[in-house]
């Protein structure tokens, strides 16, 4: 690769014979971009895109147990599809993605804009109990959620002592989601945070400083400033939160593993529960391509939305 | 000149932040605290607030039954760093010196990866690598946590190297030196804090793996501590200080990484929104 890379900058003498010249230098310019980017296409396409499309073939194979052992998996076209959409317990399942997903990110994006927009105004230390607030993102997952585990729980739980109840937050039906989402909140507060805090710091001060002369409140100011301005923003902190959203699978399986009797599994822990508990790999790939069809759906609106925030 | 007023509404926004991230941060406060305190003080209620008794036998627990599994860990986050920068590096330079035509094709693909579920990911990776023979081998947990540190390093690193002046680049090849040696000898040096950076948030992805692991091994074999931690939880309910010591444990690389890259870890949590 080395010597391919070379390029001809000293060869290229002489006024007279540079147009020539400058043929070979392009050529050998594309060869060497070419062994620069080798290795990562390379990567891409075997670890990247090859699963992607041996995940849409898995989802119409019947890949169960002895698919292992022989490799063999039979075509069943739709078949899987089938079997995930008309399983009784699918339409629950959807309804918590969908419960799961809308109230995580309102909580978060609440959250996250109050903090954002109190972290503009300058106090010491702002910047390091800005970065502190980081931490959750940074921590291994397993640490945060084994920290709840224990906060929820029911009989020795910090949070059942502080609200002086005893719910079963990981245990009973009726509040597992919620639990989850709870959890899920305060992992997706630093990202919301973040991406708000710069789009408030791309905010003009001029701008709050006119208003102010005209007397307009910190409520107006806010409606009338800083909603619109951000606007942009709020659409790509909103759409990505969503396609991470729908995803989440470690928060929920480390917690409650979609239990108690399915009352806070979502479409991920669900399709992983098929292919990796129940061993129905065909099964567990159609589940998750459906959520790949809606992650992708939102993935395009949020790219469409970053365009224009970028070129108006 | 600052004013009494300004002085005191500082102060208050001073102790609004103290009280917020006091109360973001509790439950990792809980678990220092967790940590520290004897099994038998862990099932008092109303829980005690502070750890009033302190033991460190958590800790000891904590080293005796899962040191060799951070260790496991340690071994696959270095393996997934050294992998992930010996593929972002040159695909980052040539991606940001180069007019490369597939820069646009590749960030592309990138964007995908952020969108595609890790359980479609995982579940296809199994088939694969049941096929290879990958299953319960650590070049398989390496290059399975590289696919999402890979396209985060790239993005990364080639913002970086976007402001390398070019004629840095040029002079070195007037001087007759290859793309290769202007790579070697002034993009990597130049490019050393957005390295470390990468580096770091690739150690802390694969560190913080929990799906490939649980889903690419099986048994025994190959135990990383957050698969420790999580058989660790499912088979205990009484040694809670042990299982908080171990979180703790398992926290250092993200605090290391908080201090000695705080500046770039705002734009970590950022660089899946990038433009481009």
């Amino acid at each position: 690769m080395t010597d391919t890379a070379v390029l001809a900058a000293p060869v290229a003498g002489g006024a007279a014979s540079r147009p020539p010249a400058r043929r070979r230098p392009r050529l050998r310019l594309r060869l060497a971009a070419l062994g620069f980017m080798a290795p990562v296409v390379i990567f891409l396409a075997v670890f990247f895109v090859y699963p992607i499309i041996r995940g849409f073939v898995l989802s119409m194979q019947d890949f169960g147990p002895s698919s292992f052992i022989t490799g063999d998996a039979d075509f069943v076209g739709i078949d899987n599809y089938v079997t995930v959409v008309t399983d009784p317990i699918f339409g629950t399942i959807a309804w918590h993605t969908v419960l799961f997903t809308v109230v995580s990110l309102a909580g978060q994006f609440a959250i996250g804009m109050a903090l954002a927009l109190f972290f503009t105004r300058r106090f010491p230390l702002s910047a390091t109990f800005r970065s502190l607030i980081l931490l959750p993102w940074l921590l291994p997952l397993i640490v945060s959620a084994t920290a709840w585990r224990w906060i929820f729980d029911q009989q020795f739980g910090v949070l059942n002592a502080a609200i002086g109840s005893q719910v079963g937050w990981l245990t009973d039906p009726a509040v597992s989601l919620w639990a989850v989402i709870i959890a899920n909140i305060w992992l997706g507060i630093p990202f919301n945070m973040v991406l708000l805090h710069g789009g408030l710091q791309g905010i003009p001060e001029s701008l709050y400083e006119a208003a102010a002369l005209d007397g307009a409140s910190r409520w107006r100011t806010f409606w009338s400033i800083t909603w619109p301005l951000l606007r942009p923003v709020t659409a790509v902190t909103l759409l990505l939160g969503l396609v991470y959203t729908i995803k989440v699978f470690d928060v929920i399986w480390i917690l409650t593993k979609g239990g108690p009797a399915n009352s806070s599994h979502t479409i991920a822990t669900w399709a992983y529960e098929q292919s990796f508990t129940d061993l129905q790999f065909g099964v567990g790939a159609a589940a998750g391509e459906i959520l790949v069809v809606v992650a992708l759906i939102f993935g395009f609106i949020y790219i469409r939305a970053q365009r224009k925030e970028t070129f108006g | 000149m600052i004013t009494k007023t300004t002085r005191l509404r500082r102060g208050i926004d001073l102790v609004i932040a103290i009280v917020a991230c006091g109360f973001l941060l509790f439950p990792l406060y809980w678990m220092v605290n967790v940590s520290l305190t004897k099994p038998q003080n862990l099932i008092q209620t109303p829980p005690s607030l502070f750890p009033s008794d302190p033991t460190l036998d958590g800790y000891v627990q904590a080293l005796s039954t899962q040191l060799p599994n951070l260790v496991t860990s340690l071994v696959i986050s270095i393996g997934c760093v050294i992998l992930t920068l010996a593929i972002a590096l040159p695909a980052a330079f040539a991606m940001a010196k180069f007019k490369v035509r597939g820069t646009g094709a590749v960030m592309f693909v990138f964007l995908l990866a952020q969108m595609i579920p890790g359980i479609v990911l995982v579940t296809a990776l199994f088939a694969i690598y049941n096929a290879l023979g990958l299953l319960n081998t650590y070049q398989g947990l390496i290059l399975a946590d590289a696919t999402a540190s890979v396209p985060f390093a790239v993005i990364i690193l080639r913002a970086f190297m976007l402001g390398i002046p070019d004629e840095l680049i040029e002079a070195a090849r007037i001087d007759g030196a290859s793309n290769w040696r202007a790579f070697v000898s002034i993009v990597i040096p130049l490019s050393r804090n957005s390295i470390v950076t990468a580096g770091l948030f690739s150690f802390l992805f694969a560190w913080a793996d929990f799906l490939n692991a649980n889903s690419l091994t099986s048994g025994n074999s190959i135990v990383p501590f957050t698969l420790g931690l999580y058989r660790y939880i499912g088979s205990t309910t009484t040694n809670w200080n042990g299982i908080m010591a171990t979180a703790v444990i398992a926290s250092i690389p993200a605090a290391i990484l908080l201090i000695v890259a705080q500046k770039y870890v705002a734009a970590g949590v950022t660089a899946g929104a990038v433009k481009d």
